[in-house]
């Protein structure tokens, strides 16, 4: 059980280094800006009831669907003022984390 | 008369002593051996004494009554480790799986208190399938008194897991609170909730290796110390572990013979002339302690910095060495915890601690800064300024920014600080310093990057040297790398009756 002895340049305060790098470190996810206009699954679950169709006006806050997670009913709320783009899912579906369900218009 | 009693034992105890053939049948078949065979091969031969041999479930519900359960599946005892007295339990998951009853519990409580109040390391080797559901909240209970023994002895007495077999939920805890945790390779697995429930409740599926393995807890999770491929690797690593540690904190280590390093390099000829290029600072610790000999700590989480035992002049230290040859020798999240804790074992169990700097500084991200390295990478201030052991420093290549702080620099109270004459000592590389101090004259310049590169120059000139330091008074002395062993036995030697006191309190509230 050894590190890889491949040795890659490491940047650091404009000087770069050679050096090797572990696998946690492989593993670290690039930060993504967080995508208002796609609403994803924060936990898996089961889509249990679905309040709007594409087209529909909706205002921040109002309740999109309700998700259905570890006995819990989630009433999922709109992140923005828009526009209802597409609904990817229908009720009785079953979701993993981070599926995207919904994909909405924001109003500018 | 008394050959009357003397069978009356007799068949009660060849009744326990038959049940351990059982035992090894039942752990043959899952390649892992029994707990007496893991006791014997751990102490010295003959040595090991068992106690509370007749103890049995102490609950009769639920159908218990109708079983036999010998030992209430553990064993406990006393014996020796290359002549260091300690006391050792191992449970038995050939027995109702190892289950932790009240019983159980009892016995292991009672070496705990043995240990403790005889001032001698406790040995716990973990087999076993979690809580005896039977038993209810008596077997919550018994986990309980565990933990808070743990926490009471913890700095007391050295506290040693071994973990060889399934240890989930609750029983992961008790571990944690100890000193150091081994694992082995395909037999140990550690978590608090199964594939099963995180396939229930997340849809994730994983498998328990992949969840919970030896490998998965000594490099990423980080809550192993030790890793082996096999139960004799392991036992192997117990016992030179033992060597290096005292029996309790009012005591040191006790010396061996006094050897000079065993490798036939310079350090001088293996740092390279390129401050960019890496080395593997596991060969500096081999030129400079006694005969090369150096038990890495957890050798696999977080090398970036490395951290273990070796011996100076026969009496054991502790080492804490940034490692250029992983993302440059930063330090971060992991490798703030890793070394924290060891700092904080060392300054317990009255061990000098001895630190080899050479970092670049703390390592940038989003990914670290809502990890919390500020909190984590205090740990290291927190430790290193709260020990008060004898505390030698010596800045090899290069101190840049926190990083110079945080590695046991004058400030934090070291005693000895030492540089090489290339040491680096400044709040940030030439390249990044150059860039901002002179970020105008750079882009002003008809030439720009002519100008940058003369101002590097100038930078490195006036501060990749460390004169500024020495002239301050920050560092003791500037010495040759090959002197560097003759420096640190001097400044040990010296601080030998060192006895310096905390300020009054109850506990400091470290960073967590």
């Amino acid at each position: 059980m050894e590190n890889e002895k491949h040795l890659v340049e490491f940047k650091l305060e404009d000087t770069s280094y050679l050096t090797t790098l572990t696998k946690k470190y492989g593993r670290i996810k690039k930060y993504q800006p967080k995508d208002l206009s796609k609403v994803r699954a924060f936990i898996p679950g089961l889509i249990q009831k679905i309040y709007i169709k594409p087209g529909d006006e909706i205002k921040k806050g109002q309740p999109l669907f309700v998700l259905e997670a570890m006995k819990m009913r989630n009433d999922v709320f709109s992140p923005i003022d828009g526009k209802v783009k597409a609904v990817l899912v229908k009720s009785g579906d079953v979701v993993a984390k981070d599926q995207i369900l919904v994909e909405l218009d924001i109003n500018i | 008369m008394i050959k009357k009693f003397f069978d009356f034992f007799f068949k009660k105890k060849s009744q326990v002593v038959e049940s351990e053939k059982v035992a090894k049948e039942k752990q043959q078949k899952q390649g892992k051996l029994t707990p007496r065979e893991r006791i014997e091969r751990i102490v010295d031969p003959g040595s090991f004494h068992e106690w509370d041999m007749f103890v049995q479930q102490a609950s009769t519900d639920l159908g218990l009554d109708k079983k036999f359960l010998p030992r209430d599946g553990v064993i406990t005892g006393t014996a020796s480790i290359m002549g260091h007295p300690i006391c050792i339990y191992a449970q038995d998951f050939s027995v109702a799986g190892g289950s932790l009853g009240l019983a159980h519990a009892r016995k292991i409580t009672k070496i705990m208190d043995h240990a403790v109040k005889l001032g001698i390391p406790i040995i716990g080797i973990n087999d076993s399938g979690g809580a005896r559901i039977q038993e209810g909240v008596n077997s919550l209970a018994g986990y309980g008194e565990i933990f808070y023994r743990n926490t009471r002895a913890s700095g007391v007495v050295p506290q040693i897991s071994i973990i060889l077999g399934p240890c989930a939920g609750g029983a992961v805890y008790s571990p944690a609170l100890t000193d150091f945790v081994f694992v082995v390779d395909k037999i140990s697995k550690m978590f608090i909730t199964g594939p099963e429930v995180i396939k229930t409740v997340l849809g994730e599926e994983i498998s328990m290796e992949e969840l919970g393995g030896a490998r998965v807890q000594a490099e990423i999770a980080g809550n192993a110390h030790f890793f082996a491929e096999t139960e004799e690797e392991c036992f192997e690593q117990v016992k030179k572990l033992v060597t290096f540690i005292p029996w309790n904190n009012r005591k040191k280590a006790d010396p061996f013979p006094p050897k000079p390093p065993k490798v036939n390099y310079k350090i001088s000829n293996i740092i390279p002339d390129d401050p960019r290029q890496p080395y593997d600072v596991r060969d500096i610790i081999r030129a400079i302690v006694d005969d090369s000999d150096f038990l890495e700590v957890m050798q696999y989480f977080a090398p970036n910095v490395v951290i273990g035992f070796a011996r100076m002049n026969g009496e054991t230290i502790g080492i804490v060495a940034n490692q250029p040859l992983v993302l440059a020798g930063v330090l971060d999240v992991d490798s703030s915890d890793k070394a924290a804790r060891f700092i904080r074992f060392c300054d317990a169990f009255n061990i000098p601690l001895l630190t080899l700097v050479d970092i670049p500084g703390y390592l940038p991200g989003v990914d670290q800064e809502h990890s919390g390295v500020i909190r984590h990478g205090a740990k290291i201030l927190y430790a290193y300024s709260e020990a008060t052991v004898p505390k030698i420093t010596v800045i090899m290549r290069k101190a840049y920014g926190g990083g110079y702080i945080a590695m046991c620099s004058r400030h934090l109270g070291a005693d000895f600080v030492f540089a090489w004459p290339m040491a680096e000592i400044a709040v940030m590389g030439p390249e990044g310093a150059a860039n901002i101090i002179y970020k105008n004259e750079i882009a002003s310049s008809p030439n720009p990057e002519e100008t940058r590169k003369q101002k590097v120059q100038e930078y490195i000139e006036k501060f990749a040297n460390p004169f500024v330091a020495a002239s301050n008074g920050y560092i003791d002395a500037v010495i040759e790398p090959d002197e560097t062993r003759k420096y640190v036995l001097h400044s040990l030697f010296i601080s030998r009756n060192k006895n310096e006191l905390g300020l009054p309190k109850k506990h400091g509230i470290p960073p967590f």
